[in-house]
């Protein structure tokens, strides 16, 4: 009885040795394949990397501009006539959600714009001015609130005390 | 070309910051790849913040918190609210940082390590309210541009620190000071150096109030990046841009400091009171000092219901700036009649006071509870939004919650 379970513990340690020994096997054949195909082992050399290109599938590029109930998933701006052109100039310092979040007319969209241009970098924007500003008064125009609004959106729930 | 690699670089150097660890092996990336983290960056687990909080932007950050989620009586980070002008500065070390005091009215420009702050001046703990000058501009009519606060840009932590005077003194200032200006380390938006997202001041009197500290520490432990990582000026009940984050200097001034968003309608009012929409040209506006009078049912969240012949608790917080809170009522009739809740004393200046209330509701139906604080002054909250401006400041209207007796 006891001789076989001496004999199968050996079989196992036999078995533990040709594994690793298989594995450094396959380790050594990979790391001297490599060193065949690529001898001046260039990644491992962070400076001046070899240009690389990679495909990007299409599907990939069609879901980065993806528009969900008009809305364009990206940036969480309205689909409309003018949404590009604000992607591109007004996304690029700050987060579209500071341009989602107001309401101006037409005045105070430019006013902003132009504070923005005197004093936060932003560039001419030449023809697109017209575009960028006819989307924003078109879709983010002010909205009457009073003096106070009513509460809205109340969720309801049982009080436990 | 050379600037995205410039930006990508920078991202991955605030990745890095912010994971608190090195991206191995991250020039192996390959091009255009953006580690997970930076897809999608969290910035409920990036902040240690609850999930309950909104982002109402995430360039720059801006988080802030709900009535519900300031019951504690001393805010804790989780729900504390995010108020930033530009990015969160990159590879802080605070092992090098130092403080720079300058400006035309000191007698010597003289630079501390935080080390040399720590071991050279007393340290002091207060529990200060820090409310954002913005907090409440979502209801202004017509609206007011900017980050739309609802009511959630208020926090009442503890701050460790040194007092600012005691290091002032040292420096030693002259008789002509009258400002004090900070300069931080944060990043403007357009990644411009040359310029600063945000350079604001208090006047020397306020500089020198016992409270306002160097801070090194919120709620005892040390402060969290996003909330001035490794040294901020704590300056309560004033608007909470005067309390500078990631502060490398500050200047003793003697004009009023001049630095960004000091001037035109930057944390500025009309001077007198303007027609909802009016024009008012820059030096008719006067910079925001001490913030009005305020209050906020924390508990429960509106929408409670309970059964008729339950009584309601209520509890929640108010402050008023540089005063005390001497009065606090609620009522449930739309302000018809106003019952006293009681409030308690602030456990020190500037922080903020809890007040609580049992209800009894008289029949079924919908109610909305209202509070109201009135200040050591006698000045009141409004019930309707208080006098427009042009920036949405300082809408101190009384706070509500719906409640319905079924």
């Amino acid at each position: 009885m006891e001789d076989h379970e001496k004999l199968a513990q050996t079989l196992k340690q036999i078995r533990k040795l040709m594994v690793v020994i298989t594995f450094c096997f396959v380790a050594i054949a990979g790391i001297l394949l490599y060193v065949m195909v690529n001898p001046r082992l260039a990644s491992f050399k962070s400076k001046e990397p070899s240009q690389e290109y990679v495909t990007v599938p299409v599907a990939e590029e069609e879901n980065f501009d993806k528009i969900e109930n008009g809305i364009h998933v990206r940036t969480g701006l309205v689909e409309a006539e003018g949404l590009i052109e604000v992607v591109n100039n007004c996304t690029n310092c700050h987060s579209a959600k500071l341009v989602t979040q107001n309401r101006m007319n037409k005045e105070r969209w430019i006013a902003t714009i132009r504070w923005m241009q005197e004093t936060q970098n932003l560039w001419d924007l030449g023809n697109n001015e017209d575009i960028i500003v006819n989307y924003l008064v078109t879709n983010y125009p002010p909205k009457k609130k009073g003096r106070r609004e009513i509460l809205t959106n109340v969720e309801w729930y049982e009080l436990q005390d | 070309m050379k600037r995205r690699k410039f930006m990508n670089r920078a991202v991955l150097g605030s990745a890095t910051t912010i994971l608190g660890t090195d991206i191995v092996f991250s020039s192996f990336m390959p091009k255009g790849y953006q580690p997970l983290v930076l897809q999608q960056p969290d910035p409920f687990k990036m902040f240690n913040k609850d999930k309950g909080m909104e982002v109402l932007n995430d360039k720059p950050w801006n988080i802030q918190a709900k009535a519900h989620l300031l019951d504690d009586e001393v805010t804790p980070n989780k729900y504390m609210f995010i108020r930033n002008n530009g990015l969160i500065p990159e590879n802080i070390d605070a092992g090098t940082w130092t403080l720079t005091i300058d400006g035309e009215s000191v007698k010597q420009q003289k630079t501390y390590t935080l080390a040399e702050l720590k071991s050279k001046f007393p340290l002091y703990t207060y529990q200060l309210t820090l409310e954002c000058g913005g907090n409440g501009r979502s209801e202004f009519d017509p609206p007011a541009k900017g980050n739309q606060w609802t009511v959630g840009a208020v926090s009442c932590a503890t701050w460790t620190g040194v007092r600012l005077r005691d290091v002032l003194e040292d420096v030693g200032i002259k008789d002509d000071a009258i400002y004090i200006g900070y300069h931080a380390a944060d990043v403007h938006l357009s990644r411009d150096p040359s310029k600063e997202p945000i350079s604001r001041g208090a006047p020397i009197p306020k500089a020198l109030q016992n409270e306002t500290l160097l801070a090194f520490k919120m709620n005892g432990e040390a402060i969290p990046i996003a909330h001035g990582y490794p040294l901020r000026l704590v300056a309560g009940g004033w608007p909470a841009s005067v309390s500078g984050k990631w502060v490398k200097r500050i200047s003793v001034r003697n004009k009023i400091h001049d630095g960004e968003k000091m001037t035109g309608t930057s944390y500025r009012v009309p001077c007198n009171p303007v027609a909802p929409g009016e024009k008012v040209n820059d030096e008719d506006m006067c910079i925001i000092e001490s913030m009005p009078v305020k209050s906020l049912i924390t508990y429960p969240k509106s929408g409670a219901t309970i059964k008729l012949g339950e009584q309601l608790n209520i509890r929640g917080h108010a402050w008023a700036g540089e005063l005390e809170v001497s009065k606090m009522e609620c009522s449930i009739d739309f302000g018809a009649k106003w019952t006293i809740c009681p409030i308690e004393k602030p456990v020190n200046r500037l922080a903020w006071q809890h007040f609580s209330a049992i209800i009894d509701f008289p029949k079924k139906g919908y109610y909305e509870v209202w509070a109201r604080a009135t200040d050591s002054s006698g000045v009141s909250q409004p019930m309707l939004l208080p006098g427009w401006n042009p920036k949405g400041y300082l809408n101190n209207a009384c706070h509500r919650i719906a409640v319905k007796v079924d």
